[in-house]
C-alpha cells in the first residue's frame, strides 16, 4: 500500500528550489521571490492531506512507502508518518511560506541561491520526520545542516563565520556518534528500518551506550544544557529566515529523535538515565531562564527562552511512570508544546525582524516606545509575548500546562521547579517587551518607525490566528496524537532485556 | 431562548464588544466604540437577571460547552456552573462593568485610547464572567489569567508613563507568584482527583483528605487548598502578594473601580467560596488563611491613615477589607465573605467612582491636602461619597454593616467555639476590631480634607506643575483645561454622576434587603458547604440573628458602632478642629511614620533582594557559567585543544624536500638497525 504524499512533501520544496535557482542572479530577483512562494505554498498545500486522511485511530504508521535503494545492505527508501511526526511535517512546511514572505523586500542579494536555501531545507526536514530507515534519515539528517550552514554563513551578521562552524561542527560531532550506533543497530538486527529496530532484544549495557550515542546527537540538536551555546551564537548572526526555521523546525528534530529512536530503541536506558534527563531539563528551565532576563540583545533573549522552552519537552520526555497519566501527558504536551513553539518563536523571530529591518539594531538598549510609532506591530508583539509567557487562550499555554500537571502527578518538586518558568518566563519577555515596546520614544530613530505593511501584517495576523486557534482549541492537535503515543508508551514500559 | 443559550450569551456578549471596538474601533469610531461595548455589558447584564430569576426557581446547571482537549485519560472541557453563587457574581460584575462602563464615556472622553479602552474593560467583563462561570479547574485558570493580562493591559493603559509600565509589569508578575502556586494546587488536583471538573473532585473529596502527598508528606488535602489559596493571595492582594494594588492606581481611575476594587481582586474571595467543600477539610490551611486575612486587614489599613493620594487611600481601604473578608473565609463563614464581597463591591466602585469624579473636578490634582470645601461645589458627588464612606466603616443600617459586623461576630463565634487553634482566633478578632477604628479614621479623615473645611485647592505649592507634569493623554483626558485652574472645582457631566448615584442605591439598601437570604436563610443551598460541627460560627451567628432591623438597633450597643464612631469623631477633630495636632503626631512618632511611609519596606525588599537578586544570579548564570565555562573551557577550550595538537604535528609538515629526505634516510636506518637487532636477539 504505498502513497506518494510524503515523498511529495519532501521532493516538492527540493524540485522548486532547483527551479528557484535557474532564475540565476539577482537581476531575475522578480522572478524568484514568485517562484519560491509558489513553491512553499504547493509544498505546504501537498501536506494537507496528510492530515485530513490521517487515521486518528491508527498508532502505526501511515502513507508509508517502501522501495529497495541499496539492496545489498538492505537500505530502503522507507517513508512513514505516525500521530508523533506527521504534525511536524506540517508545521515545517508551513512555516517555509512565512520565511520566503518574511524574506521578500528584505533579503536583496543572491535572492534565489537565499530562497532556494530555504526550501531545500524544508524537504530535507520533511524527510527527517518521515524516514522510516535508519541511513535514509541520518542522510536527511545531515544534509539539512548544509542549507543551514549556508544561510547563516552567507546572509548572517559580521561574525557568522564563527557562529557557522560553531553550528556546522557542534551538531556534526554530535551526529557522528549517532551513525556508530545506526551501524550497530544493523549489526545486530540485519536490518536498517527504524520499525525492526524497535521490536529488537537489546541488553542493558549496548542499550546505554545507544542511548548516549543517541542523547549526544540530539541533545545537541534540542539544544539541552550544557551543549546549547552554540544556539544564541547561531541565532544572533542568522538572517531572520534562519532563526524562524531554527527556532521553529530546526530545535524539533533533535526532540523527535527523543521519541522515535532513543525511547523505544533502549527503554531500559532510557529509565536508568530519566533522572539525569529530567535534572538537565530543569535546569535548562530555571538556569537558561534567569541567563535570559539579563539579555541585552533581543534576538539572544528570544534564543536563551528557546533552550528554556525546550526544556519543557525533553522534561516532558522522560517522566516515565509506567502507562500512567504523567507520562502521557508529559510526552503529549511536549508535542503541543514544540509546535507551540514553532508558531510562537517563529513569529517572535519575525517580529524582531520586522524591527531589525527598520533599525538596523537588535539591542534593547536602542528601542523604546515602539507603541508611539508602530501600534500595530506593538499589539501582535504583545500577544507573541504573552504567548511566549504561555498566557492561557494562546497556544504556549497548552504544552506547558500539560508538561507541569504531568509532572505534579509525577514528582511534586519536579513540577515546582517547572512551574516556575511561570514567574521566570513572564518575566523575561514582558521585561524586554517593557522596555522595547512602551515608554516615550529616546531614540530618534524609534520616532521616525513606520508601522508594519500589507505583507509584514499577513505574516503576523496568520500567526497570530494560529496561536489563538491553538490555544483556544488544541483538541484537533492532540486527537492525533493520542493512539501513537499510547502505543510508545506501552512499548516503553515492555522491558527489552 | 433557552438558558443554555443565555448562559453562552452572557461572557460573550460583553467579548463581541471588545473584539470589535478592539479590532476596529478606527473603523466604528468613537461613539461605536462605547456604544457597543456598552450594549454588551447591558446584554449580560439583563441576561444575568434573567438567569437570576431562573435560579430563584431553583434551577441550577452544570454542563459542558466544548472539549479543549483530552490528554492521559484527563478530559480538559470548558463549561458553566450556574448556581446561586455564580449568579450573584455575574449581577455584581455586570452591573458595576455597565456603570463603569457608562462613566468611562465621562472620564475618558478625550483620550486618543478610548475604543482601546471600550475594548479592554470589555474584555475584562468577558475574563471575569468566564471565571465566576466556570465548572472546571481549567477554565477557572484561564479566566484568572485573562483577569491578569486585561489588568496588565489597563494598568499600563498610558503607555508612555514610567510608573505606569513599571506597575502593570509589577502587578503581572506579582500575581504570577500566586498563579504559581495556584497551578501546583490544581496539578495535585489532577494528580490525585483525577478530573478537573468541580463536581466530580467534591464527590472525591473525602478519599482526598485521607491521603498524602506521595514525595512530600504533606497532607493531602491541606497542601491543595494552601497552594489554590496562595493564587488568592495573588489575585486577592493579600500580604505579601499586596505589592502590585496600590501600584496599579497608575492606570485611570475607571479601572481602579471595576478592577481593584470590585472584580478582579474578588476573584480569590470567589474561588476560595467555590472551593468551600474543600477547604473546610484543612483546619491547617483555614488558620493560614485566617492568620493572613487579618494581618492584611489591620496593616494595610494602617497604610491608608497617611496616604495623600485620594486614590490610595481608597486603594488602602480596599485592602484592608479583602483582609476582612479572607478573615471570614478563614472562619468558614463563606457566605459572609462573599456578602461582604457583594456589598464592597458597591459601596468601593461607588468611592473610587467619586474619587475619580473629585478628580475630574480639581483638574487632576489627586492630593487631598489641597482639594476642601467641595461639598458645595460638587453636591452629588459629595452625598454619594458621603454614602460610600458611611456604608464603609460600617454604619448601622447601610450595606456595610450588616457585612462587616457580620465578619466580627462570626470572628468572636469562632474564637469563642474553641474550633481555632492557640492564638489565631484572639488575632484575627483583634485585627478585625481594630481595623473598624482605622477605617473609620482614615476613611473620613478623607472624607472631611475633600468635601469639608476651607477650599485649598489654590494652595498647591506644585499645583501649576504638577498640572503639566501629568501625562498628556491624562492631560487632554477631560478638556477642561481651557477652564483654567482659577475657575474652581465644579460638579462632573452626568455620565460621571448618574453611575454614582445607581452605585449609591445598593450600597444602602442592598444589606438590609440580602442579609437573610444570604447568610441564615439557605440561599446559597448546596453552594456552599460548611461542616457545622467542626465550624460553628455560622450557626451560632444564625441563633443570634432576629431580623435586619433587630441587628441594626442592636449593632448601636455594640463594639463596632463605638470604635467606628470614635474613628469618625477623632478623624474630625484632627483635620477640622485642630488640623496641628496630625503634624504633631507625625513629628514624634517619626519611626511608626517612616515605618508606614515605606509601605513596611515590602517594595524595598522586592527591588533590592528579589530584582537585583535574580538579575545578578541570571548575569551571574551568563557570564561564568554559559561563557567562561561551557563556551570558554569547553567548547573552544575543546577548539583550542585541536588546534595546539596540529601546531605540534605542524612542525613535521614543513614542505622542505631535504627534510622529508633526511627524514627518510633516518627512519630506513632506524628500521634497519631494529631489524639487525631483533635477529641478534633471535637467531644468533
Amino acid at each position: 500500500m504505498n502513497s506518494s504524499l510524503l515523498s511529495l512533501a519532501i521532493w516538492t520544496p527540493i524540485v522548486g528550489a532547483f527551479i528557484v535557482l535557474l532564475t540565476g542572479d539577482d537581476r531575475n530577483a522578480r522572478i524568484a521571490r514568485p517562484l519560491a512562494l509558489i513553491s512553499a505554498i504547493v509544498g505546504f498545500l501537498v501536506t494537507i492531506p496528510l492530515y485530513t486522511g490521517f487515521d486518528h485511530s491508527a498508532a502505526g504508521m501511515q502513507f508509508v512507502e517502501q522501495y529497495a535503494w541499496i539492496k545489498r545492505f538492505y537500505i530502503n527508501y522507507h517513508l512513514g508518518v505516525d500521530g508523533i511526526s506527521v504534525l511536524f511535517v506540517l508545521l515545517n512546511s508551513f512555516i517555509t511560506i512565512f520565511v520566503v514572505v518574511a524574506a521578500w523586500e528584505v533579503i536583496e542579494t543572491k535572492v534565489a541561491q537565499y530562497m532556494a536555501a530555504f526550501l531545500m531545507m524544508s524537504g530535507l526536514i520533511n524527510g527527517i520526520f518521515s524516514s522510516l530507515d535508519g541511513v535514509l534519515f541520518y542522510v536527511f539528517f545531515e544534509a539539512s545542516l548544509i542549507p543551514m550552514y549556508i544561510i547563516i554563513g552567507i546572509w548572517g551578521g559580521p561574525n557568522r563565520v564563527y557562529a557557522a562552524i560553531k553550528f556546522f561542527l557542534y551538531t556534526l560531532l554530535g551526529s557522528l556518534l549517532m551513525l556508530i550506533a545506526l551501524i550497530y543497530l544493523f549489526l545486530s538486527s540485519g536490518s536498517f528500518s527504524i520499525l525492526d529496530w524497535h521490536q529488537l532484544k537489546i541488553g542493558m549495557g549496548p542499550q546505554i551506550y545507544l542511548f548516549l550515542a543517541f542523547l549526544i546527537a540530539f541533545a545537541v540538536k534540542v539544544p539541552m544544557w550544557p551543549v546549547h551555546t552554540w544556539l544564541p551564537d547561531a541565532h544572533v548572526e542568522a538572517p531572520t529566515g534562519g532563526s524562524v526555521v531554527l527556532a521553529a523546525i530546526a530545535l524539533k528534530l533533535g526532540a523527535y529523535g527523543f521519541l522515535r529512536f532513543s525511547l523505544p530503541i533502549a527503554p531500559d536506558a532510557s529509565q536508568y538515565f530519566a533522572p539525569m534527563m529530567i535534572t538537565l531539563s530543569l535546569i535548562a528551565v530555571v538556569y537558561i531562564g534567569f541567563v535570559a532576563l539579563v539579555q541585552q540583545d533581543m534576538k539572544k533573549l528570544v534564543a536563551y527562552s528557546s533552550i528554556s522552552h525546550m526544556g519543557f519537552v525533553t522534561l516532558g520526555f522522560f517522566m516515565i511512570d509506567g502507562q500512567g497519566m504523567g507520562s502521557a501527558l508529559g510526552i503529549e504536551g511536549a508535542l503541543v508544546q514544540m509546535i507551540s513553539h514553532g508558531f510562537v518563536s517563529g513569529a517572535m523571530f519575525l517580529c524582531i525582524g520586522v524591527m531589525y529591518d527598520r533599525l538596523h539594531s537588535r539591542q534593547i538598549a536602542d528601542y523604546g516606545g515602539v507603541v508611539n510609532t508602530m501600534p500595530k506591530f506593538a499589539a501582535f508583539f504583545l500577544l507573541f509575548a504573552m504567548a511566549n509567557s504561555g498566557l492561557p487562550a494562546t497556544s504556549g499555554f497548552v504544552g506547558e500546562f500539560m508538561v507541569i500537571l504531568g509532572a505534579v502527578k509525577y514528582n511534586f518538586w519536579i513540577g515546582f521547579f517547572a512551574a516556575t518558568t511561570l514567574i521566570v518566563g513572564a518575566a523575561y519577555t514582558l521585561w524586554m517587551y517593557k522596555r522595547v515596546v512602551f515608554g516615550e520614544i529616546v531614540n530618534p530613530h524609534v520616532a521616525e518607525l513606520t508601522d508594519i505593511n500589507c505583507r509584514e501584517f499577513a505574516i503576523l495576523g496568520v500567526l497570530a490566528i494560529a496561536v489563538l486557534a491553538m490555544g483556544l482549541y488544541p483538541y484537533p492537535f492532540t486527537d492525533v496524537m493520542h493512539a501513537s503515543v499510547d502505543n510508545l508508551l506501552k512499548h516503553v514500559a515492555v522491558s527489552k532485556l | 431562548m433557552d438558558m443554555q443559550t443565555l448562559y453562552l450569551l452572557v461572557p460573550l456578549a460583553p467579548l463581541a464588544g471588545a473584539i470589535l471596538a478592539g479590532l476596529f474601533g478606527k473603523q466604528i469610531g468613537r461613539a461605536g466604540a462605547h456604544t457597543v461595548t456598552i450594549l454588551g455589558v447591558a446584554i449580560a447584564l439583563f441576561a444575568s437577571i434573567a438567569i437570576f430569576q431562573d435560579v430563584q426557581a431553583g434551577n441550577t446547571f452544570n454542563g459542558t460547552v466544548y472539549t479543549w482537549m483530552e490528554a492521559g485519560g484527563l478530559k480538559f472541557e470548558v463549561g458553566f456552573m450556574i448556581d446561586k453563587l455564580t449568579v450573584m457574581m455575574m449581577l455584581v460584575v455586570t452591573f458595576v462593568s455597565l456603570m463603569v462602563h457608562i462613566y468611562t464615556i465621562g472620564y475618558m472622553q478625550d483620550d486618543p485610547g478610548y475604543q482601546r479602552f471600550f475594548s479592554y474593560i470589555s474584555l475584562f467583563t468577558f475574563s471575569m464572567l468566564m471565571l465566576v462561570m466556570s465548572n472546571n479547574f481549567l477554565q477557572l485558570f484561564f479566566g484568572w489569567e485573562a483577569v491578569g493580562l486585561v489588568s496588565y493591559l489597563l494598568i499600563g493603559f498610558w503607555y508612555t508613563k514610567p510608573t505606569a509600565i513599571y506597575a502593570n509589569l509589577k502587578a503581572f508578575l506579582v500575581n504570577r507568584v500566586g498563579d504559581f502556586g495556584f497551578l501546583l494546587g490544581i496539578g495535585l488536583i489532577a494528580a490525585y482527583a483525577g478530573t478537573m471538573n468541580y463536581t466530580e473532585v467534591f464527590e472525591k473529596r473525602m478519599e482526598l483528605a485521607a491521603l498524602t502527598e506521595v514525595v512530600t508528606g504533606w497532607p493531602l488535602i491541606t497542601a491543595i487548598c494552601i497552594l489554590l489559596f496562595i493564587g488568592a493571595m495573588g489575585k486577592s492582594a493579600q500580604v505579601p502578594l499586596h505589592i502590585w494594588l496600590p501600584d496599579s492606581m497608575e492606570g485611570p481611575t475607571p479601572i481602579s473601580a471595576l478592577i481593584h476594587a470590585a472584580t478582579m481582586v474578588t476573584a480569590g474571595i470567589f474561588m476560595v467560596t467555590r472551593m468551600s467543600p474543600l477547604f473546610e477539610l484543612s483546619d491547617t490551611a483555614l488558620a493560614f488563611i485566617l492568620v493572613i486575612g487579618a494581618t492584611t486587614a489591620l496593616f494595610m489599613g494602617f497604610l491608608g491613615l497617611i496616604q495623600n493620594d485620594i486614590k490610595r487611600v481608597v486603594a488602602y481601604s480596599t485592602l484592608s477589607q479583602l483582609g476582612y473578608m479572607t478573615v471570614a473565609l478563614g472562619v468558614s463563614a463563606y457566605s459572609v465573605a462573599v456578602f461582604h464581597l457583594m456589598t464592597h463591591a458597591f459601596f468601593k466602585a461607588l468611592l473610587f467612582l467619586g474619587a475619580g469624579s473629585v478628580i475630574i473636578g480639581c483638574h487632576h490634582n489627586q492630593d487631598i491636602r489641597y482639594m476642601g470645601g467641595l461639598w458645595k461645589r460638587m453636591p452629588i458627588t459629595w452625598i454619594t461619597s458621603l454614602l460610600g464612606s458611611l456604608a464603609l466603616i460600617g454604619f448601622p443600617l447601610l450595606s456595610g454593616f450588616y457585612s462587616k459586623d457580620s465578619i466580627i461576630e462570626a470572628v468572636h463565634f469562632a474564637n469563642h467555639s474553641g474550633s481555632l487553634p492557640g492564638w489565631v482566633g484572639s488575632y484575627a478578632y483583634f485585627a478585625v476590631l481594630a481595623g473598624v477604628f482605622v477605617t473609620a479614621f482614615y476613611s473620613f479623615r478623607m472624607y472631611f480634607l475633600v468635601f469639608h473645611g476651607e477650599e485649598r485647592y489654590d494652595q498647591n505649592p506644585d499645583a501649576h506643575h504638577d498640572d503639566h507634569a501629568h501625562d498628556d493623554h491624562a492631560h487632554d483626558a477631560h478638556g477642561h483645561n481651557d477652564h483654567g485652574h482659577h475657575d474652581g472645582p465644579h460638579e462632573s457631566p452626568w455620565v460621571v454622576w448618574v453611575p454614582l448615584v445607581l452605585l449609591a442605591i445598593p450600597s444602602v439598601a442592598i444589606g438590609y434587603i440580602a442579609i437573610e437570604p444570604m447568610l441564615f436563610g439557605d440561599w446559597f443551598g448546596s453552594a456552599i458547604l460548611i461542616d457545622s460541627a467542626k465550624h460553628p460560627a455560622m450557626h451560632d451567628l444564625g441563633e443570634i440573628f432576629h431580623g435586619a432591623g433587630a441587628m441594626a438597633l442592636h449593632g448601636l450597643q455594640t463594639a463596632p458602632f463605638w470604635l467606628a464612631m470614635a474613628g469618625v469623631g477623632l478623624s474630625w477633630f484632627f483635620y477640622l478642629k485642630a488640623p496641628h495636632i496630625p503634624a504633631a503626631i507625625k513629628k514624634a512618632c517619626a519611626p511608626i511614620y517612616t515605618l508606614l511611609d515605606n509601605k513596611y519596606y515590602f517594595d524595598r525588599f522586592n527591588e533590592v533582594v528579589v530584582m537585583a537578586g535574580s538579575r545578578a544570579l541570571g548575569k551571574g548564570l551568563w557570564k561564568a557559567g554559559d561563557q567562561t565555562v561551557i563556551d570558554g573551557l569547553m567548547v573552544n577550550g575543546s577548539a583550542r585543544a585541536v588546534g595546539a595538537l596540529a601546531m605540534l604535528t605542524r612542525l613535521f609538515q614543513t614542505g622542505q624536500l631535504y627534510l622529508y629526505a633526511f627524514a627518510m634516510i633516518f627512519g630506513v636506518f632506524a628500521l634497519l638497525t631494529y631489524v639487525y637487532w631483533v635477529w641478534l636477539r633471535h637467531f644468533v
